[in-house]
This record gives C-alpha cells, sequence and structure tokens, in this order.
C-alpha cells in the first residue's frame, strides 16, 4: 500500500473541501411545479384565461354573438373588428370566445367523466386481487376494442346532436385507457410497505385508497388529465367540423374552422384566428402536461449537463496526461512532476476530488493505492463517498458529478484527465466492474451465454465458438459448475448468488487488470457472500487480479481484503494494512464502528447496550473545514477545527504504513471505548495488547 | 422443569401463562398447491408475554411470510395464529380491529414504510383514529410516543423526506407504540441501516424490551443481531424450523449442520479471527446455495448437508429436544451435528 503520506507536507497547507459551498438544495420553490417554468406557466395562464374569458363573455364581447353585418363579410383585423369577421358580417373574436365554452365545457366533462368510471375500477381492481382484475381488465379491453369515432357518430345517427351527452359517450370509451394505465400504478403504489402498515393498523379499504394510494397516483393524474383533454378538444372540434357539433347560430371551434376552410382560398385570414385558438389550447394542455410531469426539468438537466460534458472535453489535454485545471483546485504535486511516486503500484489516487457541478464537493483529497495482486477494501457508512471515489476511477460518474481535482494514475497515466473514448478503451479491458444488483446488472431480454460472448468477441476478436468455449470456461473459472445450462438461461432463471457470479465472469471477459466490486455481496444472503467472497479470494490467487471493494460491512473487509481506507465524510480517516486498522484503529471513528459491530468475540458477554456515535454524518453542504468528525467525537478539542492533515499511523500493525487523519490518534495501548467515552469494556482483538 | 413447549424449549417465564403470540402448523403458499413447494412448511412457536423471539432465515426461508400471514396480510392456508389465545388466523379486517389492537408491525424499509404525501403526525394518529381515541388523548400519545424512540415533540409537524433512514425507522418503532401494544413484529428494522445508526436503533429496542412488557417477534438475517437483543431464537431454512432453543445455546453451540453453516458463514471484522473461521468453514462442506434443487420430500437441508443420507432425501426430521442441549432439533443425525460443529466460531 503507497502511504499518500509523502505528500505530507502539501496537505498541511490545503484548504477546505474543493469548489464554493452551495446555497441550493435548501430553498426550493414553492409553487406547484405546474408554473415554475415558463411554459407551464403560460400554458395554464392561457386555459384559465380562455375559460374565463368565455364564460364573462356576454360581459365585455363588442357585439352580440348572431349580429350580422352584410356589407363587412370577410373582413381582415381592424379597429373595429380586432379578428376581422366572418362570411356573414359576424365578429370573429366574439364568436370565438361565445364558442370557447360550448367546445371546452363538454370536453372537461368527458374527462371528468373517464377519470369517474376509470379510477375507482382500477382502485377496487387493485386491491381486490385477482378475479375482479380480470374481470374489469377484460370489460376495460372490450371497450378499448371499440372504434371511438364511429361509436360517437353512430350515437349522433341514433339521437340527434346534444354535445354534452356525446362528450359522455366519449368519456365512458376514454375511461377504458384510463383504467389500464392506473391499475398498473395502483397495484405497484399498493406494494408500498406504508399501504401494509395502514392495513395491519385496520384502516378502512376506501380510507387506504382515498389517503395513501390516490396521493402517489396525483401527478400522473394531472398528466393524463392533460393529455386526455388535449385529445377531447380535437375530437370535439373534428365532429364539429364534420357538421356534428352545436346547430348552426351557435359557434363552436369546429364550426368555425369548418366556415374558414370554405373561403379558404379567397379569404384565408378567417382560418389563423380559428385555428390559431385550436392549435394555441391544445398545445397548452401538452406542455402543461409535460410539465407537470417534469419532463421539461429533466430536459433542461440533461442539456445542461450535455452542454458542461462538452466543455469538459474540450480542455486542452497537456502532455504527461494531466488535464489542466484552474490552480485553485490543484494544491497537490505541482503539474510537471507527474511521476508516480511508487513505480510498482497498479493503481495510485492522488489528491482525489470528486463535486457536483457548481455545487458541494463530495469526496475531497482522497488518496489510496494498490499493488498488483493486492485486495483494497474501501470501508465506509452511506454518504461518506466510497462509492462515488470507485465510480470516479474508470469515470463512470453520474451526470452532473464531476472529477474537480487530482489524479487517478493507473498502469503509467493519468484516467482523471483522459478524454471519453480512450477511458472507453479502459474500462472492460483493463478496469472492470460488479456492482450491487446483479439481476439488474444482467439485461433480461438476453440469454447469459449471448450476453457473455458478445464481449468476448469484442475484446478477444474470436468467432462465434470459440467465444461459446471460453464463456463456459469462464463461467467454469467463478465455479458454475454445469456452464451449459446457464449459458442457455436467462437472468431472471438464476439465483441471486448464480447471477453474481455470471457479471463477475462478465467482468473478467476483458482479462482486466483491476476489478472494482461496489458493494457485491450486500444484497446477498450470507452463505452466498461467504461463496463469492472465496471465488474473488481464489481469483485473485489464481489470476494476479487487483480488486477495490466498496462494502460498508467490516467483516467482509476483514476476510478478503489486504489493505483497508475507512471513509468518512468525503475523506480518508484512516487507511493501512487490514490486520493494522481493524485490530489496533487509530481512529475514533474507526473504533467506534468497530465498536458498534454487535458480534462479539469467542467467549466474551453480549453487551447490555452497543457503543454508538452520536449524532448523523454531515452532509456535503454542511462540512466544517477541520476535522469533520469532531462534532460527534469524544476526543475532540478547540484544535480539532482546523484543517487536519493525514499522518503516519504509529503502530500501524505489521507493514507500518498507514496513515490516519486525526490529530487524537488512539494510542496502541488505548482502549478503544476510553476512546468514545462510553463504558463498554471490550478489547477489539481478542489477545492482541500491543 | 416444565414440560416443553411446540418450539422444544422449557418456557422461561415462571408461571404457565397464555403466550402473548402462538403460531400452530402454519402452512402458507404462493400460487397453487402441488406446484411449487409452500413457503412456509408447518411452522410453530410461542411467544411468551415480555419475551423476545428472534426468527432467523436467509431469502426463501419463509421469514417474512409467516410475519405477513401474522398480521393478515397474507391468508394461510393451514394453521393457527393465536393472540393471547384469541384465533386470529383468517379474521376478516374488521375482526382484526377488534381483537389485535394490540399487535403492531415495524417493516424494514424505512424509506416505503412511511406515507411521504402525511406530516409524522398524520402518519401518527391514523391508527388512533381507526381505535376512537379522543383527540386530546391521541395528542397525548403521540409525544409519548416520539419520546419513547428519542425524537423531539415537534417532528409530528414535519414531514417523512426530511428525516433520515434511522429516524424514519424511530417513526416506524413510534408507530407501533402509539396504541400502547402488547405484541410487535419487527420485520428486519435494522437491516436497511448503517452500521452505526444500526446501534441506535437496536438500543432503543433493547430499552423498550427491557421497560415495557412488550413480546416482540424480531425477524432478522444477521445472527449477532438477533444474539443480542432476543432471549430465544428459532432458525428457519426453507419454510421449516431446523432449530429452536435459548439464543445462546443455538448461537454459541448450535445443533443443527445448517445453523452451524449460517454461524460460521457471517464474516467478524478480526481479520485473524476470521482467517480461523474460513478455514473452518470451508472444512465443514456444505453444498452452494443454488447448485441443485431441493427434494421434494424430507429435510429441505439434504441437498447441501455434508451430513445427508437415504432416510434425509425420504423423511422429514421432527424437531424434538438435542441431547445435552436445551434446544431443539429438527435433524435425523444431530447426534454427528455436534460433533461437526466448529470450535471458536459461533455468531
Amino acid at each position: 500500500m503507497t502511504a499518500s503520506s509523502g505528500t505530507g507536507p502539501s496537505l498541511t497547507t490545503a484548504a477546505g473541501p474543493a469548489g464554493p459551498p452551495a446555497a441550493e438544495g435548501r430553498r426550493r420553490s414553492r409553487l406547484p411545479r405546474a408554473v415554475r417554468s415558463a411554459g407551464g406557466a403560460l400554458s395554464a395562464a392561457w386555459l384559465v384565461l380562455l375559460l374565463l374569458g368565455s364564460l364573462t363573455a356576454p360581459l365585455w364581447e363588442p357585439y352580440p354573438v348572431d349580429d350580422q353585418e352584410p356589407l363587412h363579410t370577410l373582413a381582415g383585423p381592424s379597429g373595429s373588428h380586432w379578428l376581422g369577421t366572418d362570411q356573414l358580417g359576424r365578429d370573429v373574436l366574439t364568436r370565438i370566445a361565445a364558442g370557447s365554452w360550448i367546445s371546452v365545457g363538454p370536453v372537461l366533462l368527458a374527462v371528468a367523466v373517464a377519470f369517474g368510471i376509470g379510477i375507482p375500477l382500477a382502485l377496487t381492481a387493485a386491491e381486490h386481487g385477482r378475479w375482479v382484475e380480470r374481470g374489469s381488465s377484460r370489460f376495460a379491453e372490450l371497450l378499448l376494442a371499440l372504434p371511438s369515432v364511429i361509436i360517437l357518430l353512430a350515437f349522433v345517427g341514433a339521437f340527434g346532436v346534444h354535445p354534452w351527452a356525446i362528450m359522455t359517450v366519449l368519456g365512458v370509451l376514454l375511461s377504458a385507457p384510463v383504467y389500464r394505465i392506473f391499475v398498473g400504478q395502483a397495484q405497484s403504489v399498493r406494494t408500498l410497505l406504508y399501504v401494509d402498515a395502514a392495513r395491519v393498523n385496520g384502516v378502512s379499504s376506501l380510507r387506504v385508497n382515498l389517503r395513501h394510494v390516490l396521493p402517489a397516483m396525483a401527478t400522473t393524474i394531472a398528466v393524463q388529465a392533460a393529455q386526455l383533454f388535449a385529445i377531447g378538444i380535437l375530437i370535439e372540434a373534428g365532429l364539429a367540423f364534420l357538421g356534428f357539433g352545436p346547430s348552426v347560430p351557435s359557434p363552436s371551434w369546429g364550426g368555425l374552422i369548418a366556415d374558414a376552410s370554405q373561403s379558404v382560398y379567397t379569404d384565408p385570414w378567417l382560418m389563423v384566428p380559428t385555428g390559431l385558438v385550436l392549435a394555441l389550447t391544445v398545445i397548452a394542455a401538452n406542455v402543461l402536461a409535460d410539465t407537470v410531469g417534469g419532463e421539461r426539468e429533466r430536459e433542461r438537466k440533461r442539456a445542461a449537463a450535455a452542454r458542461r460534458a462538452k466543455r469538459r472535453a474540450a480542455r486542452p489535454v497537456v502532455a504527461g496526461g494531466t488535464a489542466a485545471r484552474p490552480a485553485s483546485m490543484t494544491a497537490g504535486p505541482v503539474a510537471g512532476t507527474v511521476a508516480a511516486a511508487d513505480p510498482d503500484a497498479l493503481l495510485d489516487v492522488r489528491d482525489l476530488t470528486v463535486a457536483v457541478a457548481d455545487g458541494p464537493a463530495l469526496v475531497t483529497r482522497v488518496s489510496f493505492g494498490m499493488r498488483p495482486g493486492a485486495v483494497l477494501g474501501l470501508v465506509g457508512e452511506s454518504g461518506c463517498g466510497k462509492t462515488i471515489t470507485a465510480r470516479a476511477l474508470p469515470g463512470l460518474l453520474p451526470e452532473g458529478v464531476q472529477v474537480a481535482g487530482g489524479s487517478v494514475w493507473f498502469a503509467g497515466r493519468d484516467l482523471a484527465g483522459l478524454p471519453e473514448h480512450q477511458l472507453r478503451a479502459i474500462r472492460g479491458r483493463e478496469i472492470a466492474m460488479i456492482s450491487q444488483e446483479p439481476m439488474v446488472a444482467l439485461d433480461p431480454v438476453f440469454s447469459i451465454g449471448y450476453q457473455l460472448t458478445q464481449p468476448i468477441r469484442r475484446f478477444r476478436g474470436v468467432g462465434r465458438a470459440e467465444a461459446r468455449r471460453i464463456a463456459a470456461e469462464l463461467l467454469g473459472q467463478v465455479g458454475i459448475t454445469d456452464p451449459r445450462r446457464v449459458l442457455r438461461s436467462y437472468p431472471h432463471q438464476l439465483s441471486g448468488g448464480m447471477a453474481q457470479r455470471v457479471c463477475i465472469a462478465l467482468a473478467l471477459t476483458g482479462s482486466p487488470r483491476l476489478l472494482i466490486a461496489d458493494e457485491p455481496t450486500t444484497a446477498l444472503d450470507v452463505t452466498v457472500q461467504a461463496e463469492i467472497l472465496s471465488l474473488l479470494r481464489s481469483l485473485v490467487k489464481t489470476t494476479g487480479l487487483s480488486v477495490l471493494i466498496v462494502s460498508h460491512d467490516l467483516g467482509v473487509v476483514a476476510d478478503l481484503c489486504d489493505d483497508v481506507a475507512v471513509m468518512y465524510a468525503g475523506q480518508v480517516v484512516e487507511a493501512g494494512t487490514v490486520a493494522g486498522v481493524l485490530g489496533q484503529p487509530s481512529h475514533p471513528y474507526t473504533a467506534a464502528l468497530l465498536g458498534a459491530n454487535p458480534h462479539v468475540a469467542e467467549g466474551l458477554p453480549v453487551p447490555d447496550r452497543l457503543p454508538s456515535i452520536p449524532g448523523t454524518v454531515p452532509a456535503p453542504a454542511d462540512w466544517p473545514s477541520g476535522c469533520r468528525f469532531a462534532g460527534r467525537c469524544a476526543l475532540a478539542t478547540a484544535a480539532c477545527a482546523d484543517p487536519v492533515p493525514a499522518t503516519r499511523a504509529h503502530g500501524a500493525g505489521p507493514g507500518g504504513t498507514g496513515i490516519v487523519r486525526c490529530i487524537h490518534p488512539l494510542s496502541p495501548r488505548q482502549e478503544p471505548h476510553q476512546a468514545h467515552g462510553l463504558p463498554v469494556p471490550r478489547p477489539v482483538e481478542p489477545g492482541v495488547t500491543s | 422443569m416444565t414440560a416443553p413447549s411446540s418450539a422444544g424449549t422449557p418456557s422461561s417465564s415462571t408461571a404457565p401463562s397464555v403466550p402473548a403470540l402462538s403460531v400452530s402448523g402454519l402452512v402458507v403458499r404462493y400460487g397453487r398447491a402441488g406446484k411449487t413447494p409452500p413457503a412456509v412448511d408447518g411452522v410453530s412457536f410461542d411467544v411468551a408475554p415480555g419475551e423476545t423471539l428472534g426468527l432467523v432465515g436467509e431469502s426463501g426461508s419463509g421469514k417474512s411470510t409467516i410475519g405477513k400471514a401474522i398480521l393478515g396480510l397474507q391468508p394461510p392456508a393451514a394453521g393457527q395464529v393465536l393472540l393471547h389465545g384469541t384465533d386470529i388466523t383468517r379474521a376478516s379486517l374488521r375482526q382484526r380491529r377488534a381483537v389485535a389492537i394490540d399487535l403492531r408491525v415495524v417493516f424494514q424499509d424505512p424509506y416505503s414504510s412511511l406515507n411521504p404525501a402525511q406530516t409524522i403526525g398524520q402518519t401518527l394518529q391514523e391508527p388512533l383514529r381507526v381505535l376512537r381515541v379522543p383527540k386530546e388523548e391521541r395528542t397525548r400519545r403521540i409525544s409519548g410516543a416520539l419520546t419513547a424512540v428519542g425524537l423531539p415533540a415537534d417532528a409530528a409537524a414535519r414531514y417523512p423526506a426530511q428525516f433520515s433512514g434511522g429516524q424514519r425507522q424511530r417513526i416506524a418503532i413510534a408507530r407501533a407504540l402509539v396504541c400502547e401494544p402488547q405484541v410487535i413484529v419487527l420485520d428486519e428494522p435494522v437491516s436497511a441501516l448503517d452500521l452505526s445508526t444500526q446501534a441506535q436503533v437496536l438500543n432503543l429496542l433493547a430499552d423498550l424490551r427491557d421497560n415495557r412488557q412488550l413480546a416482540l417477534l424480531f425477524i432478522a438475517h444477521d445472527l449477532s443481531v438477533v444474539r443480542f437483543l432476543a432471549q430465544r431464537v428459532v432458525v428457519l431454512y426453507r419454510g421449516q424450523v431446523m432449530e429452536a432453543g435459548p439464543v445462546e445455546e443455538v448461537t454459541q453451540r448450535p445443533g443443527h449442520p445448517y445453523s452451524i453453516a449460517l454461524t460460521a458463514a457471517a464474516p467478524v471484522p478480526q481479520p485473524a479471527e476470521q482467517a480461523r473461521r474460513r478455514a473452518a468453514r470451508e472444512a465443514l462442506g456444505v453444498g452452494t446455495a443454488g447448485a441443485a434443487p431441493p427434494p421434494a420430500a424430507g429435510c429441505p437441508f439434504a441437498a447441501r448437508c455434508p451430513l445427508a443420507t437415504d432416510i434425509c432425501r425420504a423423511e422429514r426430521p421432527p424437531l424434538v429436544p438435542g441431547n445435552g442441549t436445551s434446544a431443539a432439533v429438527a435433524c435425523h443425525h444431530a447426534g454427528e451435528a455436534a460433533g461437526i460443529r466448529l470450535p471458536g466460531v459461533a455468531a
């Protein structure tokens, strides 16, 4: 394990976390999402204005609706008629305003009927299970199979033109897609534990639906309502255009468009306001649906991230492999002396800082190294930054998060400055990764054989038959006893442990030198976990693979790793050999973590209460400039408020190359429980006293 | 020594009182009979008033299904669930409301067990509203429950999103306490929490165990956590009880090959000790989990057990008290199992 204390002097002059602290995230807009963006606000305003204007039309219309001026037919916009006149000389503005409610009102009724039938049906079907759900789904499918416009025309033929009645029938037909959308959602909401909790509490089923299931679907309801409204408007206008709208003197948008289309070659102006008002309303409804559904926000964020990525990629790459960065970011080794401190190290991470773009840093000045064939554990609790650190190495950070400083030396190259296409060449071939959920990592649509042979053919350039042979060999290497059967299977047919073995085989297809394992056994049973750890150990021994394993479980680290780095709030607080760090922890946090483990060594009594660390981990925006653990540490003094350098840990086990980031490290003779002031007399490693 | 209860161990209470929770011959199936083996296949145990019983197993053991069947979320195919002697096995929702007012639950996932659209106060008063507790009494009980779990009383006005995972789990425990129950089913309450948060919540549960006369059914997959909190433990494998008894016996001197494998598999954070355990575990020779399908009859562990013989594959072993141990073991070779027990390897 290379010691990062070789860069000691520069660390003492380091400032706090890189990047300015962000004020965002605390003050979120209080407006409903629909009106937070310009598009949503405008759309909502248009729709409200339209309806209000139409309902109050008799109060402000410049001319009576039916007032004809035979001498001013088909006139363009003028001072007296703002939107011109139609073929009988009637004022277009008045007719549009009066016709708005006549056109839009029945559509609102259709939407109300559709939801009024569809949602209770969906909730009932989701609650009562198989037979009820089958019955209502077949009924909905029947409705969906009917051609809606033809049914409406048949209705008109049988009963005449009654807009409100026609729209009610449309509502009944539209209840089928509403049911289909919401029955699936309701079923999925019902699997959430708080619905189970309400049922155990004896809450009546009506109340469970109203208070728990329906609110969870609120966003989807709003989005679907807006979309159905848009569809309904078009159907209604279409019917009116065909002549099945309100009878002749009453204006309707479809009727107006029909009138306009008759004179469109001679006097085209009439089509403009009539067509525009319909188009704007439909667009407004769809924009509102998008905004409420959050699609706009997501698109904006994606575009901003893409712009940032482009800027990053365009930065000049200095010869030697270090990308140019603002001087404020690199307080570490001066660019130019870029040789790795330890030429034997396979991986040498120096002062790595990862931050949210225009936001707080998530990981600050993390340093560690690995020899070939060694296993390093990155250990910490959630929020410490271990997963972000592991993902930063092959450049797999999520959108909006980027490397803001430091270097990642891998086999002589700095990965932190490499452009994407060069990183892609390294991923899979030299650095491979497995993650926590093997079932999610495997594509459910393709067989295991396909998923294995594709990368084999890509990396090794062999034909299909040879690739299949290699795949079977790899599966054997990961301990699968019947490779042929597994090659034919699909991911859902495998157990969790088998799937993780397949993922490890996938990782080995490129013959990587470094395997990054991000909590590979967290989702597995403990007996399966033991098997996977044995497998990883044997792979290290036989192939000389190096493994960087990220875990929150100190037992896993003790089982598999040679070296360990303990992380807290974005920093490495202690690092060294596993025997040294876990046997004789120097940092109070490491000692506290070991104390909080409920396992007791053989022969010792079970403690009455577990020693626990008061407080919670600080969020990245709240990190102090001094020791980040000081707020929860029993040994903290005033000096802990200043930035703490990483120093060599004394007595850090056989190797003596450990580091600790603490000005009050525990001495080898000090009992860990005395360190955090808790009255539990438990030696951490039985039999080890010095 | 009093007569063995259905868990095969002498009751730890001084007087033979009615058990707070009693499960006998429980069978729960997902899907039709005969197609797949039942998720829970003939499980029986008792929880005495004021006792904490641990239900331990891996995935597929049926431990969560047992919890759901007790709570009425999953109807059993056969068997009985008695709460203070009253049969609640197939009680409808209305019947349950009247009878099971003191049977509460804490679920595993702190992120989906609280309705994100309701404040903590609304979530906590929901069970009280169902029980028709008057308003003033409700406020008193809510603030009492929040104090008991170490949260400030003003937490009632906030939303779940403003709390961390550990705090949300405390709120879930407060929701169980607010009705002043006598039996609480805890379905893996600390599995989703960090180590330091887990320690805090375990200490809280230990306080509740000691200060209130609560019967706790603690479902978990981690034997060391169960050893910390429970007095007795039942080990499950594929829906059947493999071993049951006092927690010290089962975790320190396991009598069933599966219990031995389970205790040996959990890694400990001391490297030297872990190396010893690993060597001993590999010497055990327990088969891989997914390697072969379980036999249709007989002991479900037979496909992986180093001691398995023909009788193990043919006949299901009964749960009987072991030799020289106060735990009950379901194994045809219980005597030899004690022989393969690994020295120095315990939960």
